[in-house]
């Protein structure tokens, strides 16, 4: 838990702006990245991670329940499942689907701001509906770090502007800039008196 | 004044200890995150401010308790989910219960019966239902009645049917039950040999020999020392080379049990037990 959760949340269009985020990240960005994308049911978890495997530094695998968070690692959530986060790893849940949405990204952030705290990232993607705004609410009221892809760049700007119109998001922007200030604010912190890390 | 604890988290605390000083159901070693999620569903739903309330009116109102067990233990589930899993079930698992003379297969955590019924509809084609007993078990009694009506929603067959026929299913779906206005009722002959029965993982004890156990996306509500608790209970209940069946996302990797089973089906979670 020591170097955050960076809680990734998209929907239309999401396989794309994921694949360009990833893209961005070098092999030693230090948190753990736990995206929640909305697909189909039946959805292959292989294909998805084959898609996703070649266009990132850091190794991608699905989230299985019970399994501890890694940092430097990216897990996606499982289709048909809302993926949350414990202080002893993942954990899967068939509860009601929120907005329509299992995996919920709202679902996923709440418990990445309670677990996280200020130490929480969560970050909205393209989408065409209003899941990830309630997320977006709970990490910032628990002293985390809010961004959003501006919706003029996505693929469907319904969902990055749902969440910018809590007034809780501290960044707006493309997703390379989004990577690039994500690994910024990751750095360790220089340590008092010591080397620049 | 610095806090070591935020309110939330105490009086979610004390609402679990309440509740099982009360009414005897344990609920401290569930998972956090939806546990709170189910229990701010159920404070919204009683119109209370705060866990703090819901727990005066659940301490108060055995009623309370009963809405709020419904809310703990109903999961959304479906006939035949993750159709792989019972194909693989009926290619990997059935020539193995067919060598047994008789078979003791346990549902644990049946909910509103949906595996039940999918499991007896196998068991049945593949002609091994005559000489099975199947055990079906919740945590709520409620629930449990609930799954031995065998009535469900019409709105779910088209999903069903399909998972049924991807499931390696033989015959035509709609032959297992019949529908009235916008529910359907399972043929009552799948039911003969189930026992559906009230009991729980977490405090009661093991209660029978198994030749089959599926606990199928029940223990991710658990924290991994209830989920450890769980497997010992399973592996004292399931005989010698007997079946273990899991969620497709779950993994015996993260059970303290890993050891004492072979995969029999690893994408589909199918272990067996050898020793």
């Amino acid at each position: 838990m020591d170097s955050g959760l960076v809680a990734i949340g998209c929907s239309w269009g999401g396989l794309s702006a994921i694949r360009r985020l990833l893209g961005r990240f070098s092999s030693d960005f230090k948190p753990a990245i736990v995206i929640a994308q909305h697909r189909g049911v039946d959805s292959s978890a292989r294909l998805l991670l084959e898609l996703l495997r070649p266009s990132s530094a850091l190794p991608v695998s699905e989230a299985e329940d019970k399994a501890p968070v890694a940092g430097g690692n990216v897990y996606v959530a499982p289709a048909d499942y809302h993926l949350l986060v414990e202080t002893d790893g993942f954990a899967l849940s068939l509860e009601q689907r929120v907005q329509y949405s299992r995996p919920s990204i709202d679902v996923l952030f709440e418990s990445v701001a309670d677990v996280y705290g200020e130490q929480a990232v969560g970050v909205v993607l393209t989408g065409a509906n209003a899941d990830g705004a309630a997320g977006i609410r709970a990490i910032k009221h628990h002293g985390g770090t809010t961004l959003a892809q501006d919706p003029s760049t996505a693929e469907r700007a319904e969902m990055p502007a749902a969440a910018i119109a809590t007034g809780m998001v501290d960044t707006v922007a493309t997703l390379e800039a989004i990577a690039d200030h994500l690994m910024e604010i990751c750095r360790p912190p220089v340590q008092s008196g010591g080397a620049h890390a | 004044m610095p806090f070591s604890q935020d309110v939330e988290t105490i009086e979610l605390e004390l609402l679990l200890e309440a509740i099982h000083r009360r009414y005897s159901y344990d609920f401290r070693d569930y998972a956090r995150g939806s546990l709170k999620r189910r229990l701010w569903h159920r404070a919204h739903a009683e119109q209370l401010p705060t866990l703090s309330a819901l727990q005066e009116r659940v301490l108060r109102d055995p009623d309370c308790m009963d809405r709020l067990l419904v809310d703990l233990s109903i999961n959304v589930t479906s006939m035949f989910r993750d159709p792989g899993f019972f194909a693989a079930f009926r290619a990997d698992v059935v020539p193995i219960l067919r060598t047994y003379p008789f078979l003791r297969v346990w549902n644990a955590g049946c909910s509103t019966g949906e595996e039940v019924y999918s499991m007896a509809i196998l068991l049945q084609e593949e002609g091994l239902y005559d000489k099975a007993r199947i055990y079906a078990t919740d945590i709520n009694e409620r629930v449990v009645a609930r799954a031995a009506a065998g009535t469900f929603g019409l709105d779910r067959m088209r999903e069903y049917t399909s998972n049924y026929m991807q499931a390696g299913g033989k015959e035509s779906f709609s032959s297992y039950y019949t529908a009235h206005e916008d529910q359907v009722r399972f043929d009552p002959e799948l039911t003969r040999n189930v026992i559906f029965a009230q009991h729980n993982l977490v405090s009661d004890k093991s209660f029978n020999e198994f030749n089959v156990i599926l606990c199928r996306n029940v223990m991710i509500y658990f924290n991994r020392t209830l989920q450890e608790h769980v497997h010992r209970l399973f592996h004292e209940s399931l005989a010698m080379f007997g079946v273990l069946g899991l969620g497709n996302k779950e993994s015996i990797r993260f059970s303290g049990h890993e050891s004492c089973y072979q995969e029999l089906h690893e994408e589909q979670r199918l272990y067996r037990r050898v020793r």
